[in-house]
Formats: C-alpha cells, structure tokens, sequence
C-alpha cells in the first residue's frame, strides 16, 4: 500500500502541474486509474490475509497434514468430511452450539426489543441512561469472560451470592460453570448480558423507523393500543429485529472468546461449542488437515447466513 | 425532529412514561453491578476479594494494583528483618505481606502492545477504508456490490478457522509473534467494517462539492484531499474508533498467535496469578485499566454506535 499512495502522490503531483487542457486529458483518464488505484490495495490485503489462506485450509482438508510434524503430505481426498460429518462429537459440539444460538438469540430478542420499545417512551434521560446500557457490548468478550468467572466462583461469587439472597437457596449448593445442567446457561447468562444492548439499539432504530403519521391514522381509526402494536409497530420493526437476530446468530454460531475463558468448553464437553472444538482439533491436537475441513464446514454455514443477512441489510438501508 | 407537535396524538401518557423510565433504569443498574464489582475488587485486598458473604463495604488498597505491575518473592523473616525500613506504597504493602518486589511484571509490554497493535492497524484500515470507500460511492466500478459483498464476507469468516492458515503462513514467512503480523490481520478485518462505514459516511458528501472544486481547477484527488476528506471527517474518527475498539478488544487471534513478544492484553489477563491461583485483585485492577478506554470510546461514540455495528446500514 505504501507504493500505491506514492503513485497517488505522483499523479497529484503531474496533474497539479500540467497546464489546463493537457490536465483535464489527464483527469479524464486517472478516474478510472484512480478508481482503480483506490480499490486495489485493499483487494490485495484480503486476498492475503483472507483469501489465500481459505484455499490452503481447502487444500489441507484433504490431507493429513500435521502442523507439529514434519511428515510428507498425503492427499486423503474427502475422508475428513465424512468423518466429520458421521462423528458424534462434532454433532454433540452441534447441539451445543445450537443450543446457545437458540436461547441467547431468543433471550436477546425479547429483552432487547422490550428496552427498545420502553426507551421509544422518550421520558426524560432516556439518552443517558441509553448509553450506559450500551457499555457491555462495547467490552472486549474475552475480559468479560474472564471476570465473569469471577462473579461464578461456587464459595465467593457473586453470582451465587446474590441467587441465594433472593431465592434462599443455599449459595454452596450449586456451582455454575461446575454443574453439567447449569453450565450450558452460565454462557447463555453472560451472552445474554452482553449482547442484549445490541439487539436494543437495532429495535430502537426501527420503531424510530416508524412514521407518526401512520399511527395517528390508527388513532382516528381509534384502533386500540394493542392493536397498534401488533399491525403497526411489530410488522414495521420486524426487518430491524430480523437484521439483529441474524446478526447475533452469525456472531453466536462463531462464539469462541467468551466461552473459552468462561468454561473452555467444560465441564466435559457440556458448553463445547464448534469454535472450541475446532481450537482443540488444530491447536491441541494439531491435526490440522482434520481441522481444515471442519473449519470449512463452519465456513460454508456462516457463509450462508452472511448472505441471508445482507440481502436483509439491504431492504433495511431502503428504508 | 418531527417528534413534539406531530406526536402529539399518540404521544405515551406520563405515567406510561414514568413506569418505561423507572423499568429502563433499573435494568441499567442491574446490569451495571458485575462491572462495579470489578471495580470494587480491584481496590480489596486479596483476603477481602475471595471474603464471603461478599463485602461490599472494605477498606480500599492498592495491592491489586501493586501486585498487577511487580513480581514479588517470599522471604523469610530473618532476611526481611535485615531490610531497611519500607517505602511507603507498594513496598510496604508487599513486605506487609512476607515478601519483596522481585521487578516489574510483564503487564506494562502487553499493555504496550495492545496500544501499538491497536494504533497500527486502526491507522491502516481507516487508510485503505477511506480510499476504498471513496472510489466505490464516486466511481462506476464494475461487478460493485459483488466486491463489496466480497469485502464484508470477509468479517463473516471464523477467527478460528482462519487463525488455522495464518498461523501456517505467519511460521513460515517469520511473521508469528510479531507486531507487524498482527497489525496486518487486524487490518484485514477491520477493513472491510472501515469500507462499508465510510462509503456510507461519503455518500452522503454531496458530489457537486467536489465538482464545483473541479471546476476551479482541482484535480480530482486534489479535490478529494481537500474537498472530500475535511467533510468526512466525523465519519473517519467514528470508523476509527470502532476499528481501535475491535482490535483492542480482540482475543482469538491474539491468543493463538501470539506468546510473547506481540501479545496483547486479552490472553494476558486471565494469566494474571498470585500464590494459590488466580490473584483476583490485580485481575480485577488489569480488566479496570484495560476498561477504561473503552468507555471513554463508548461515550464519544454514542451517536455512531448504530451505524457502526449495522456496517453503515442503518443511520438515524
């Protein structure tokens, strides 16, 4: 990139020098050369970064290649995918991964759409208080983790503490991140926690989508409150909540940060996501070939929504 | 803008007000205790922080703080009887409890990383964002969308799956655990949320801007340095911030590819260990001083957030 904005500098340079016809020649022609020019560098640092190393995870899922190991490669042909694909581990990851997206997604939605409508009140400070309901999402996953487990400690968390304090139950009789049953909810509590701002902001947006004069039309049709809600206010927020679910869903189906400094996947393999799985099959066990294909699997899924959610990110720009 | 008069007609009762204001409020505080606690914990002393019932009400201490950025040793009495009188702060506090500051610890380089990481790659990406964006909201580029589908596709991409390749390539061309090789990958993700923001933001530059500056004898870069760039000001800082965020926030990457050298604060943090695991004051000081820039952003950022985390997509 530092050669294409000397060349940026360069054409300036000529094109701020040559006399007025020659220049507008010049000018003519460099719209296309700047275009160019503009969009190149960009183009190269993903086909590096992103690019190229997507057709070497390609390649490497058909071999049995080792990245601790200085073995010759040898060519496996789809033998990852099927094996991915009949074991039961990678389907029980799959649940669990499933499991998460589901229930913070629908957790998130209902909560955050419920904030969104109640900030939509517009009392007085609702910006504030707006913002500061906002600063989990902006946290780096990764320390939310971290302190999170803190406030799940089975003898001095808070968490228990505070459980315990208004249900009675005995704080040292249940442990979060320990327990088989409860662990799945310990990261959908943190996410939910986290990510519910987000969904929050999107709805708000939406229902401040809504024109005024749609429901005055309502009020002097004296369509009940209710009603408003559910003819106007929810069908014209839903490409909004959509965008948000869909969202959420892409970012919960690659979850890693979190749920590896929270639980790493324990115990057992109770919140054992496809990310952490994937961790522990090219990082740990370094069978990075075996690895490749599951990443390509997890890739062509997200790749998927990532379009589904586009084109709605597109009928919601119309708006 | 049109709210007041036109809303009049449907505008929610005071007490509807009153109930949505008194729910939104107690829910932000609520949320808002795990955060307090971390605070809270980093000013305990260890005995107090791991105390149950939890305490709320403590005698503040630095010794989070002083453990965050010393190693220490244990001596034994006799040694520490031969020692001078401590200074007072942390030394005192650490020989209160049997032990001498052995040096600094490593958390002012990670602390040091994330910011050159950070820095770096916000500078790179907001670049290359900028210029992108801008042929792509002025000029005709053929199969547009396609490219730029191609681009945010790019952010869709599992870290971990791509952490795969990149640590294969980085071994080899000797870019693992360097701030060079960091500053690259965060780059390259960051790039395609800086392209999809800022085209939003120079779309809505009016062209004949531009155009009357062109044809006063501009050249169109000379135009789009001086003309383009000052009006898109706002938009370049909000995308700015959002890349410093995701790159100061970021973990997969950083705790799979780097160790040493290059590591940031976030696969820091959690191995932050006192005698008998986890020293949770000086993990709680380490998570607050690596907080507090973020809500400084938070704050600055307030009226983009929603652009930002919708790619430009929803304004308002």
């Amino acid at each position: 990139m530092t050669d294409s904005s000397a060349k940026a500098g360069v054409a300036e340079r000529v094109a701020g020098a040559t006399p007025a016809p020659l220049a507008r020649r010049i000018r003519g022609l460099s719209d296309k050369a700047i275009a160019w020019l503009f969009i190149a560098p960009t183009i190269l640092l993903l086909l590096a970064i992103n690019i190229f190393p997507l057709l070497w995870t390609i390649y490497l899922s058909f071999t049995n290649y080792k990245a601790n190991r200085k073995a010759e490669i040898r060519w496996e042909g789809t033998e990852h995918y099927t094996d991915i694909l009949s074991d039961p581990e990678i389907w029980h990851s799959m649940q669990v991964t499933a499991h998460f997206v589901f229930w913070t997604v629908a957790i998130e939605t209902v909560i955050g759409f419920a904030l969104a409508y109640l900030i939509d009140r517009r009392w007085r400070g609702h910006g504030f208080w707006t913002t500061v309901i906002l600063i989990p999402m902006m946290l780096s996953p990764a320390v939310v983790g971290n302190f999170w487990k803190f406030l799940y400690q089975p003898q001095i968390g808070l968490f228990n503490y505070g459980v315990s304090f208004f249900t009675g139950i005995d704080p040292s009789s249940f442990q979060m991140i320990g327990d088989v049953s409860l662990a799945p909810w310990s990261i959908v509590i943190v996410d939910v926690w986290m990510w519910t701002p987000y969904v929050m902001l999107i709805c708000l947006a939406g229902l401040r989508s809504i024109p005024d004069y749609i429901y005055e039309a309502a009020e002097v049709d004296r369509a009940s409150t209710w009603r408003r809600f559910w003819s106007i206010t929810l069908p014209m927020a839903l490409p909004f909540i959509m965008l948000a679910v869909l969202f959420r869903g892409i970012e919960n189906f690659k979850m890693f940060d979190l749920i590896n400094l929270l639980t790493s996947g324990g115990p057992g393999s109770t919140t054992e996501v496809a990310s952490i799985t994937l961790k522990r099959e090219a990082f740990e066990s370094w069978k990075t070939g075996y690895s490749s294909a599951l990443a390509i699997i997890l890739f062509v899924a997200v790749f998927g929504l990532a379009n589904i959610y586009v084109k709605a990110l597109n009928r919601v720009k119309q708006r | 803008m049109s709210k007041t008069t036109a809303h009049s007609v449907v505008a929610p009762t005071p007490t509807a007000r009153r109930v949505s204001g008194a729910i939104v409020i107690l829910y932000a505080l609520i949320t808002m205790i795990p955060l307090a606690w971390i605070v809270m914990t980093s000013f305990k002393t260890p005995p107090d922080s791991i105390a149950y019932p939890p305490k709320v009400l403590f005698e503040p201490s630095l010794e989070g703080y002083c453990n965050l950025f010393t190693t220490r040793s244990r001596q034994t009495p006799e040694y520490l009887e031969s020692l001078p009188a401590p200074e007072p702060g942390c030394d005192a506090i650490v020989r209160s409890r049997n032990m001498v500051i052995a040096g600094p610890s490593n958390v002012i380089p990670r602390f040091t990383n994330s910011i050159i990481i950070a820095f770096g790659s916000t500078f790179l990406a907001v670049f290359l964002g900028t210029i992108t964006a801008y042929a792509f909201s002025r000029f005709k580029v053929p199969f547009a969308d396609d490219i730029l589908f191609f681009i945010l596709s790019t952010r869709f991409m599992p870290p971990i799956a791509v952490a795969i390749p990149i640590f294969l390539m980085y071994r080899a061309i000797g870019l693992s655990d360097t701030h060079l090789g960091m500053i690259l990958l965060y780059t390259a993700v960051n790039v395609s949320l800086a392209v999809w923001l800022l085209k939003g933001f120079i779309d809505e530059i009016p062209r004949e801007y531009e155009e009357a500056a062109m044809i006063d004898g501009y050249s169109r870069l000379h135009a789009f340095v001086k003309v383009v760039l000052p009006q898109a000001a706002t938009g370049i800082a909000a995308t700015a911030i959002f890349c410093l965020i995701f790159a100061w926030n970021e973990y997969a990457f950083a705790v799979l590819l780097t160790s040493g050298t290059a590591q940031t604060m976030p696969p820091f943090i959690p191995f932050i260990i006192g005698e008998g695991g986890q020293d949770w004051p000086a993990v709680a000081a380490a998570t607050t001083l690596f907080l507090i820039p973020i809500f400084v952003f938070t704050i600055l950022l307030r009226k983009h957030l929603l652009r930002g985390i919708t790619f430009g997509a929803v304004r308002k």
